[in-house]
């Protein structure tokens, strides 16, 4: 009698760890699905610097960052401040930088819809806007576990602020954690 | 934001337009030698580093450079490795001002403008 408990037992586990298995498989190809799905709207989104005047004049020495990134306060600092940009002289012409700033603003942050977005604005508290999308709180607790050798001494990489180092994507606003290449590292493994 | 000087805008313009398309002309003032020393040419920075074209540029502008601060790839600035260069007489206008005023702590006069372009395009 025990013993065909104990076995039915055993079968009953075994058919129940197999349906998680093949279940959980399911689940996965959903993910990616889902993901790939995210990548293609990414291509038309807030997240990816559509506008050709603003790649144009402000992906000359980083990458033009994706306006949703940082909030429309701290865009609008570093509108404010272009004759002194981290040292230099960024200044654009007038028009040319209000449809810079008219697009910023119009895709920062704080309600473009994005859910990256808004967990960085939510991250932000009453600080002054950083002028850093690195300062963001949101970014320290995405890259804490770095050693920061592997950017700042990693003649590939050299700064946090080039995203595309280790984001293939970032242009398109792709920060997939699952896509991370570190130079000289390889993969990123959490 | 003070307002382009259209005179000597104007004067880069035609020197570098020259340059460009007419390749055989020789302008008595315009020297290829003096714009590869100028090109390695030093002055120090607000920060008393240093800075020249080779900073961000490299030794040899044939070889791709790298933003110093960004660490940004640039593409080699000789047309001969780089078809395109300085076909755009506004953006040739537009980082001679910046980076003369970032190396140099001023703009390029036309004839430094008109030395650079010399040396680059000989290259």
């Amino acid at each position: 009698m025990a013993r065909i408990h104990r076995v039915t037992a055993l079968a009953a586990v075994s058919v129940l760890g197999i349906a998680g298995w093949v279940i959980g498989g399911d689940r996965h190809e959903r993910e990616d699905e889902g993901r790939r799905e995210r990548q293609r709207i990414f291509v038309d989104s807030r997240m990816t610097a559509q506008d050709p005047t603003y790649r144009a004049e402000c992906g000359g020495c980083h990458l033009a960052y994706p306006p949703g990134l940082l909030p429309a306060a701290s865009w609008e600092r570093i509108m404010m401040g272009l004759g002194e940009h981290f040292g230099d002289d960024a200044s654009l012409q007038t028009a040319t930088a209000e449809r810079v700033g008219r697009f910023l603003q119009a895709n920062a942050a704080d309600g473009n819809g994005w859910g990256r977005s808004a967990r960085i604005a939510r991250s932000l508290g009453g600080e002054l806007p950083p002028l850093r999308i690195t300062d963001t709180r949101y970014f320290r607790r995405h890259h804490e576990q770095i050693p920061p050798k592997r950017v700042l001494s990693n003649p590939e990489v050299v700064s946090y602020g080039r995203c595309d180092a280790c984001h293939p994507a970032a242009a398109r606003g792709d920060f997939d954690e699952h896509a991370v290449r570190i130079p000289g590292a390889g993969p990123w493994d959490d | 934001m003070s307002k382009p000087d259209l005179g000597l805008v104007s004067l880069a313009f035609a020197v570098a337009g020259t340059l460009i398309v007419a390749p055989t002309l020789s302008v008595g003032e315009i020297s290829a030698s003096r714009g590869a020393a100028d090109w390695v040419r030093q002055e120090s920075g607000p920060d008393g580093a240093p800075r020249s074209c080779v900073t961000c540029h490299g030794e040899d502008p044939r070889q791709p450079g790298r933003h110093a601060i960004t660490g940004k790839p640039i593409a080699p600035l000789a047309p001969s490795v780089q078809p395109g260069r300085f076909s755009d007489p506004e953006k040739v206008e537009k980082w001679f001002k910046r980076n003369c005023t970032w190396s140099w702590g001023r703009e390029c006069t036309a004839q430094e403008k008109g030395d650079f372009l010399t040396y680059l395009r000989n290259l």
